[in-house]
């Protein structure tokens, strides 16, 4: 099944002109967002522009506000300050203040998340094909043999054999559990995505094939994203245009080429010299 | 003994004026769980505490009352709580389902249709119909709230990917007026049509739980389904071998050791009045023989 199918699944209008018309202007506008914990900076002062099919690397060491500033643009917390401006298929509209049914609407149509632990993105106690056609009849799918079809359909863009669609996930591998999240995120045909650490936990023989399955769903679908990793390898491997954050602040940001092989700050300097000879 | 000691049908008045509350308002949002402060009852948790605070707070001292536990009056659960009444509050009691104003049940619908004049209660022992894939309470409030209810589905899309079809026999969720999903209490999906656009009021409660929701008369109840896999109200294929009814719930009962069995309305005021009807099953018993 393909994604127009899976759109018709979600009751919405199929019809690719009507999306292109909504979208002359960057996909998600960012301005000046900050969260404290107290008196302790989670992030603050980030802005940023991502233009539709753009995918968005977000680095720093580990403590320096990356998943913080993910859970603030996605909607899992409120931040302190700032607007998160998505363009919706009815015109922009700031996230932060829209309503909690709004947002929760756009969490399950356009925007998809990617949790590092797939713990937190699956439900361990229900299959696989579940588990991909939640969203679905969340969307009003109410149709058994369809759901399953498109289910068998993503378990296959995500390499897992369709004789494994009525298994738990607890009996599915850590580099199979991360592909289903994927899948069960990607099922109702989102345009943006969010992933923090998505190859974390992950073997570097797994993270690899992981990355190269995430690269072409990324591009096959046109997606855009922002994939938030301290692994600077997969960055240069997805992103795009990279940013590059400390202590809650971005230190610097641009093309991930330039900014890896030329770095500016030397925050930068240090992350790439250290990290980036694997 | 005498009721005396307690205020009429057992809890004070402040008591069931709150109870009225949350009934008052579990009418008036059909389908949505109404917290209450639960009170201790003189019986355990599971035997029906909420169902019994619930009719204590309808009842009046003219009320007939009719409490039945699985379609029978005569079972150790009917009994007691029906004593219970009788002893606490001195109203009448009956067995025949049209002279009841008011009836207590545990898992069933009455086969004899309900009408205006009636309530009926059902005791429930968990109200939660996500909590099956969703134990977070707060969780399962917000998506009543949003109307997020994808989750039910996949409930029952694992029972068919596990079962080939929909093997909920009991406490088969519905959805009131197209807004809340309820757990219907563990009445078989045989009785799920019954709810709908019933002429008498039905009220639900948990006592445990501490959760009191409602329908208000001619409300509209669906049991959730696929349009591939439609709900049906299933019963045994069977007639009941005692009245010949073939639209009424039967139970199995087994009769000997050899394998004998036979098929028996659950219901048995419905079956007694049938056979003093004059309809006779497949074994022909008449009343008297069959239950000794
Ligand atoms: N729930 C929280 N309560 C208090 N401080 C927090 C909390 N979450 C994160 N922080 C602090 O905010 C800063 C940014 O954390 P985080 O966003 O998790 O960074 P990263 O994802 O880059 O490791 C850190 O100093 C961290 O200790
Ligand atoms: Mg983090």
């Amino acid at each position: 099944m393909t994604l127009s199918a899976a759109r018709e699944f979600s009751g919405e209008n199929s019809d690719p002109s009507q999306k292109d018309r909504g979208a002359p202007g960057p996909l998600l506008r960012v301005q000046g967002i900050e969260k404290r914990y107290g008196p302790r900076i989670g992030c603050t002062g980030v802005s940023f522009d991502l233009w539709p099919g753009e995918v968005m690397g977000i680095v720093g060491e580990s403590g320096s506000g990356k998943s913080t500033l993910l859970s603030c643009l996605a909607g899992h917390m409120a931040p302190d300050a700032g607007r998160v401006i998505f363009a919706t298929r009815t015109g922009p509209r700031d996230a932060v203040t829209m309503t909690e049914p709004e947002r929760r609407q756009l969490a399950r149509t356009d925007w998809a998340f990617v949790h590092q632990n797939p713990r937190d993105g699956l439900r361990m106690g229900v299959s696989a094909g579940g588990n991909v056609g939640e969203r679905l009849m969340a969307l009003g799918a109410r149709h058994y043999g369809r759901i399953r079809t498109t289910a068998t359909d993503w378990l296959g863009r995500v390499e897992i054999a369709a004789d494994r669609i009525d298994d738990r996930p607890s009996a599915f591998s850590g580099g199979m559990q991360q592909r289903l999240q994927i899948a069960r995120n990607l099922v109702t045909g989102p345009r943006l995505i969010f992933m923090d650490e998505p190859t974390g936990g992950l073997d570097v023989s797994v993270q690899a094939r992981l990355l190269d399955l995430l690269r072409g769903l990324v591009r096959e679908m046109g997606l855009s994203a922002i994939i938030v990793t301290h692994d600077l390898a997969v960055v240069r491997l997805l992103a795009d245009r990279l940013m590059v954050m400390q202590g809650g602040r971005v230190v610097e940001q641009g093309l991930t080429d330039q900014v890896l092989d030329d770095p500016q700050h030397a925050y930068t300097q240090l992350l790439v010299s250290s990290v980036l000879q694997v | 003994m005498t009721s005396e000691v307690y205020n009429f049908a057992y809890l004070d008045e402040l008591t069931k004026r709150m109870i009225r509350r949350a009934i008052l308002k579990g009418v008036a949002v059909p389908g949505y769980q109404v917290p209450f402060a639960s009170r201790e009852m003189p019986m355990p948790y599971g035997w029906g505490t909420g169902g019994v605070q619930v009719t204590a707070a309808c009842l009046m001292p003219e009320d007939v009352l009719k409490v039945i536990d699985q379609g029978a009056d005569d079972t150790t659960n009917a009994v007691s709580i029906r004593k219970f009444f009788v002893r606490t509050a001195g109203v009448a009691t009956t067995e025949a389902t049209d002279q009841a104003s008011v009836i207590q049940t545990r898992h069933r619908i009455p086969e004899t249709p309900l009408t205006e004049d009636q309530i009926l209660v059902f005791q429930v022992p968990i109200p939660e119909p996500l909590r099956f894939l969703e134990p977070r309470e707060t969780e399962t409030r917000r998506m009543h709230a949003l109307e997020d209810y994808g989750l039910m589905h996949v409930k029952l899309y694992e029972d068919i990917a596990r079962h080939g079809e929909i093997a909920t026999s009991y406490a088969y969720p519905v959805r009131v007026e197209g807004r809340y999903v309820m757990d219907p209490s563990p009445i078989p999906r045989f009785d799920n049509p019954k709810m709908s656009d019933c002429p008498a009021i039905q009220l639900f409660g948990a006592g445990r739980e501490q959760r009191i929701y409602a329908l208000p008369p001619w409300t509209q109840v669906v049991s959730l389904d696929f349009e591939d896999h439609p709900f049906t109200a299933s019963k045994a294929d069977h007639a009941c071998d005692l009245c010949a009814a073939e639209d009424s719930y039967l139970d199995e009962v087994i009769t000997d050791d050899r394998g004998g069995r036979m098929f028996v309305c659950s219901d048995t005021d419905y079956c007694r009045s049938r056979r003093e009807a004059g309809h006779l099953g497949r074994l022909g018993a008449p009343y008297e023989e069959a239950a000794p």
